[in-house]
């Protein structure tokens, strides 16, 4: 009779739900807190930006801020107005994707439709080495290089040594690979069978490419262009070296001009005096710069979803 | 005749040039890549020596200035940045892709403020640094410890997404039967899945230090001095090659010292320790790459 119960209890093992481990627990605890880091680093940047930027609107009013067309917070008369910063950052922009979206996505197009997987292999490491130059590299190449010997000898154009354009231009380089690699995700994500059935219909590679995986694609391709867009805004080196250090509120690309992120390295680049204006002004301005990112961001995660929704 | 004849001439010339077009694009992008490397390698050869590894930067005298503090500097921020990127960034991934429930509004938010973090804009992490590593009560100064973090926190998001994707890639078959053995989930976690994600959490990790490396901005804002004539340490002042770079190239040249010129040596030095770690990254994933 005690043997039968030692052998009920032996074949009765418990199945429920194991003793609650405390050290389980803890460990989960501990990668939640670690995942919390990057949330606090959001907050944190929020938190910096706007703590300063509303002590500067104390001093300054918002629509000064804004739609003033004069920037000289550190010469006499002072002067706060950010759209020359503003048309800095638009110039250079546009001038380095005029350059980034037709060969970014002229690259992503071939990679995609024609390449041989030989050379996507090859090619792609290439492209990947390219985004992997620090950027203070392309400012060197632009400020030695680029302006002296290819815009000045070899285009003979009238432009100073620090102007808009060849930052502008060596920064479209810098983003081709963004755009490429995007884009080329996008394309490849694209089905087989919309290929075959264009090519079962009698179309050629070109009329597969343009009319075919092109708009089915559009949706990657217009991330891509807007990631390219929000690294373009934010680049802060080439334009430093290579633009020169002047607010000017023209579009005259062969002269000089600041942007929004060079001006905040270049005010910064002296030990600033924590409260006076100029150490608000680097808050207040990067404030604007995160905004913008923040929407291209939002906007590229949004026509990235669009398009994984629809394929996979 | 058959009905199916060749395309017409001029579609088959559209479409000629058409591929053309495309292969010049993409040979523009990769020509511009050589050239910036030749012109590089071109200007700052002359100048490379053992010397200009172990000299500190000068202003009056070009062969024997040298980018020991630089170098000393970027080593010092490198392993900071290492020390804080790799548990921080492993246990996130580890959290986002096994414990996190992907359906829940707070896992997802940490999701979508992870993608937007990495493409925050350099500058605006100086800014952060400079806001509260640099000044404000926790601040440590222009502190080797300021810069670092500033730059583990940009580059952190790498090496999530890099964690994550390697971690993803592990079959879920390992889990369940280690699991079925009667592991916990972290026996699991610990014994199973990072060991099979190793090469492709480290991969991340060098790329990220990689990134980190030629950084400048953000230190610019943060206060990386100029000019450092001191081996420094994790509480003192610092610079690092790319300001160092940045310095050199904002000096006109006099006639004892071209700086452009010590510039593209610099240049050259940190050119040649990203190559060595993109090809350490590169035989990583190569070597170690498991196939399920």
């Amino acid at each position: 009779m005690e043997a039968a119960s030692v052998a009920q209890r032996r074949a009765a093992p418990a199945l429920g739900v194991a003793r609650r481990r405390i050290g389980e627990d803890a460990i989960r605890a501990l990668l939640m807190l670690a995942a919390l880091v990057s949330v606090l680093t959001t907050v944190g940047i929020v938190v910096a930006l706007l703590r300063e930027t509303l002590i500067f609107f104390g001093d300054v009013g918002v629509f000064e801020f804004l739609l003033g067309k004069e920037w000289s917070p550190v010469i006499q008369p002072q002067s706060f107005g950010v759209l020359p910063l503003v048309v800095g950052t638009v110039v250079v922009t546009g001038l380095a994707l005029v350059i980034a979206v037709p060969l970014g996505i002229g690259s992503a197009i071939y990679l995609s439709e024609y390449a041989s997987e030989p050379v996507r292999k090859t090619v792609k490491p290439a492209l990947e080495l390219l985004a992997g130059v620090p950027t203070i590299v392309f400012g060197y190449f632009a400020l030695t290089f680029f302006t002296p010997n290819i815009l000045q000898d070899l285009a003979t154009l009238e432009v100073s040594i620090f102007n808009a354009l060849s930052a502008g231009i060596v920064m479209g380089f810098m983003v081709i690979p963004t755009i490429a690699s995007v884009a080329e995700d996008a394309m490849s994500a694209v089905p087989w069978s919309l290929r075959e059935g264009a090519f079962g219909l009698g179309a050629n590679r070109l009329q597969t490419s343009t009319r075919v995986v092109f708009p089915a694609a559009l949706s990657g391709i217009v991330a891509a262009v807007v990631l390219g867009i929000s690294r373009a805004v934010g680049e802060t080196m080439i334009v430093l070296v290579a633009a020169g250090q002047v607010a000017a509120l023209n579009a005259k690309v062969g002269e000089p001009h600041f942007t929004m992120t060079s001006y905040i390295a270049a005010v910064s680049k002296g030990d600033l005096a924590v409260g006076s204006i100029q150490f608000k002004t680097v808050f207040a301005v990067g404030m604007l710069l995160f905004l913008i990112t923040l929407v291209m961001n939002a906007t590229s995660i949004r026509f990235v979803r669009r398009y994984r929704q629809v394929y996979e | 005749m058959s009905a199916i004849g060749s395309a017409p001439r001029a579609a088959r010339l559209r479409a000629g040039a058409f591929r053309g077009v495309l292969l010049a694009c993409l040979g523009l992008s990769v020509l511009m890549l050589v050239v910036i490397l030749v012109d590089i390698v071109l200007d700052g050869m002359d100048l490379i020596s053992l010397n200009f590894l172990t000299n500190y930067a000068s202003t009056f005298n070009q062969d024997e200035s040298g980018i020991r503090a630089a170098l000393l500097g970027t080593i010092w921020l490198m392993g900071v940045v290492a020390v804080f990127i790799v548990p921080v960034g492993v246990a996130t991934a580890v959290y986002l892709e096994e414990y996190a429930d992907s359906t829940r509004w707070f896992n997802r938010m940490i999701e979508v403020n992870i993608q937007n973090l990495a493409a925050v804009p350099s500058i605006v992490y100086g800014i952060l640094g400079l806001a509260f590593l640099v000044r404000g009560p926790f601040g440590q100064g222009n502190v080797v410890l300021a810069g670092g973090l500033t730059l583990g926190l940009l580059v952190l998001p790498v090496v999530i997404i890099a964690g994550r994707e390697a971690i993803r890639a592990v079959p879920s078959s390992i889990r369940e039967g280690s699991m079925a053995l009667g592991a916990t989930q972290w026996q699991t976690i610990r014994r199973q899945v990072l060991p099979a994600a190793i090469p492709g959490i480290a991969t991340g990790v060098i790329l990220a230090l990689s990134r980190a490396i030629g950084e400048t901005a953000p230190l610019i804002v943060v206060g990386a001095a100029t000019f450092v004539a001191f081996d420094p340490g994790l509480f003192s002042s610092f610079t690092a090659l790319p300001i160092q770079i940045f310095d050199w190239i904002g000096r006109p040249p006099n006639e004892n010292v071209d700086f452009p010129a010590l510039a593209a040596t610099a240049i050259l030095v940190l050119m040649i320790l990203l190559l060595a770690m993109n090809t350490v990254a590169i035989w990583l994933r190569n070597r170690y790459e498991q196939k399920w």
